[in-house]
């Protein structure tokens, strides 16, 4: 099994809190890992290091064996579909337009249909990004985050604000191109059912781990569903 | 009278560096407005006025001293605002009211108005020499070539930076180069429109163009053709007539710009079809 992630110790303070507390784990090649956690669980924060926008922390990441703050040649391997993609709502782009920034070579232009048949989209390719639909758009965010065939697809809570029909086909394309392509898949979640269905590791973060393991494992254990219900509820309740 | 104007070299001069301007304003001013940063020009031009203020005073050529000061003066700003965190129109505020304040201390000392300064306020074209003729078109060639070589970067940075990075782009050094790019074209502008009238050739044909436009390229398309008729309509009728072109310049780009508005509120603009 080929380690592809690697979090060690890892540790990220903000001025008031502790946003991820000693958090390791390990993420192996072809796995689809469901991260769950409430609300402010640290999940994006989790994201951004990983990422590399947020440099400010102790202990290690590394991706493909390489710890990331020493380059960032991995981010190529890597696509990434952020949680509400953020844009001028009249911002003058199509389709086509969005998927080519994410394109490393702009040789490899051909890709792009490819990737946009893949998605059922490509009906919409010369369609203004803010004319379409949320799911509509959120799949085109996806084909950007494929479209130079990464390694990983880091995905965090995609489905924020998107209607059933479009989270069904975004959840079938996920599985497909986890099981078909053999892309890693780490994806963060509020659906449990959705964890339970597709996922086949799961790690339960609420600032520390307090799971990390198969998928299976983490759900025939009704302690541990409860226990994640409660925290979850719990931070629920505090929100409001 | 109406065919003669095409004969005089002036007039070849300020129709061709009008062009030149309007496409450069149009393109650089399309990312400035996406990254809402539509005032940026104006700050650049009042910091400018600070420039010209100095090169009058100290009786070197002014547009040299203006690309100094603004250039300079902008990325600074730029650093004090990622720095401390000031929101983008304040810093656009600071910007703005030092080139003013600057260049009327210094207008002061150096014992008040003169026409020098008005030509720089109000725009010169039809007085464009040869020499800035060859200036604005090479500075024009060199910002598209730039723009074209890094065309995925600066669009991807200013549609979102944070995916940017994600992708490796490197975002902190795109924004400096608008902002660099912003201030050359600013100051090489001054001489068609003036300080005061160069962030609406920046902004009005982009948010025109923007309501008519699809895809990035043809927005930008869209919008160096609406700023251009605006400019060469402009220099015309302002000859014709004996009116200032900065003013008449801009009407025309109001007009295209109100024209579409009524368009688009009579339900004729769709741009799906």
């Amino acid at each position: 099994m080929l380690r592809v992630v690697e979090i060690d110790h890892l540790t990220i303070q903000y001025p008031d809190v502790k946003a991820i507390d000693d958090v390791s784990f390990t993420v192996n090649r072809g796995d689809f890992l469901g991260i769950i956690g409430p609300n402010g669980a640290g999940k994006s924060t989790l994201f951004a290091a990983m990422l590399g926008l947020n440099t400010k922390y102790k202990g290690t990441i590394k991706f493909f064996g390489t710890d990331t703050r020493k380059s960032k040649n991995y981010l190529k391997e890597i696509g990434y579909v952020p949680q509400k993609p953020i844009f001028e709502k009249n911002f003058p782009a199509t389709v086509n337009d969005v998927v080519k920034m994410g394109l490393q070579k702009e040789s490899d232009v051909s890709k792009i249909d490819e990737i946009l048949q893949l998605l059922w989209i490509h009906e919409l390719s010369e369609r203004r990004i803010g004319d379409l639909s949320g799911g509509q758009q959120q799949r085109v965010f996806i084909a950007k985050a494929l479209v130079n065939n990464p390694k990983i697809l880091i995905l965090d809570e995609p489905v924020t604000g998107i209607d059933q029909q479009s989270i069904d086909l975004f959840y079938s394309i996920l599985k497909e191109l986890n099981s078909k392509k053999n892309i890693t898949i780490i994806w963060s979640s509020h659906d449990l059912d959705a964890v339970n269905k597709l996922a086949n590791h799961v790690a339960c973060l609420n600032r520390t781990l307090f799971f990390h393991g198969e998928s299976n494992d983490f759900f025939s254990n009704d302690d541990l569903v409860k226990q994640y219900s409660e925290a979850s509820m719990q931070e629920h309740m505090h929100h409001h | 009278m109406t065919f003669e104007i095409f004969t005089f070299s002036f007039m070849h001069r300020a129709i061709i560096s009008g062009i030149a301007i309007a496409i450069l304003c149009s393109v650089v001013g399309l990312f400035l407005v996406l990254r809402r940063y539509s005032l940026f020009g104006d700050a650049i031009a009042h910091s400018s006025f600070g420039g010209i203020a100095l090169g009058l005073m100290a009786g070197l050529y002014p547009l040299w001293t203006a690309y100094g000061v603004s250039i300079v003066s902008a990325l600074i700003m730029t650093r004090i605002k990622d720095r401390f965190n000031i929101s983008g129109d304040a810093s656009i505020a600071v910007l703005l009211s030092s080139g003013i304040a600057v260049g009327l201390v210094i207008i002061g000392l150096s014992g008040g108005f003169t026409l020098d300064i008005f030509s720089f306020l109000f725009g010169s074209i039809l007085l464009v020499s040869v020499n800035d003729t060859i200036l604005i078109l090479s500075l024009t060639g060199i910002i598209l070539i730039v723009i074209l070589l890094l065309y995925r970067q600066l669009l991807y940075s200013t549609f979102n930076e944070e995916q940017a990075k994600v992708s490796g782009v490197p975002v902190e050094k795109i924004n400096y180069l608008i902002v660099f790019m912003a201030g050359i074209t600013v100051v090489t502008s001054i001489q068609l429109v003036g300080v005061l009238l160069i962030s609406a050739l920046f902004v009005i044909p982009n948010v025109t163009a923007i309501m008519y436009g699809k895809g990035f390229k043809q927005t930008a398309i869209i919008s160096m053709s609406f700023s251009i008729f605006s400019v060469v309509s402009g220099i015309l009728i302002s000859y014709i007539f004996d009116i200032t072109p900065a003013g008449t310049i801009v009407l025309f780009a109001i007009g295209i710009f109100a024209c579409t508005m009524a368009i688009k509120s009579a339900g004729l603009l769709s741009r799906n079809n």
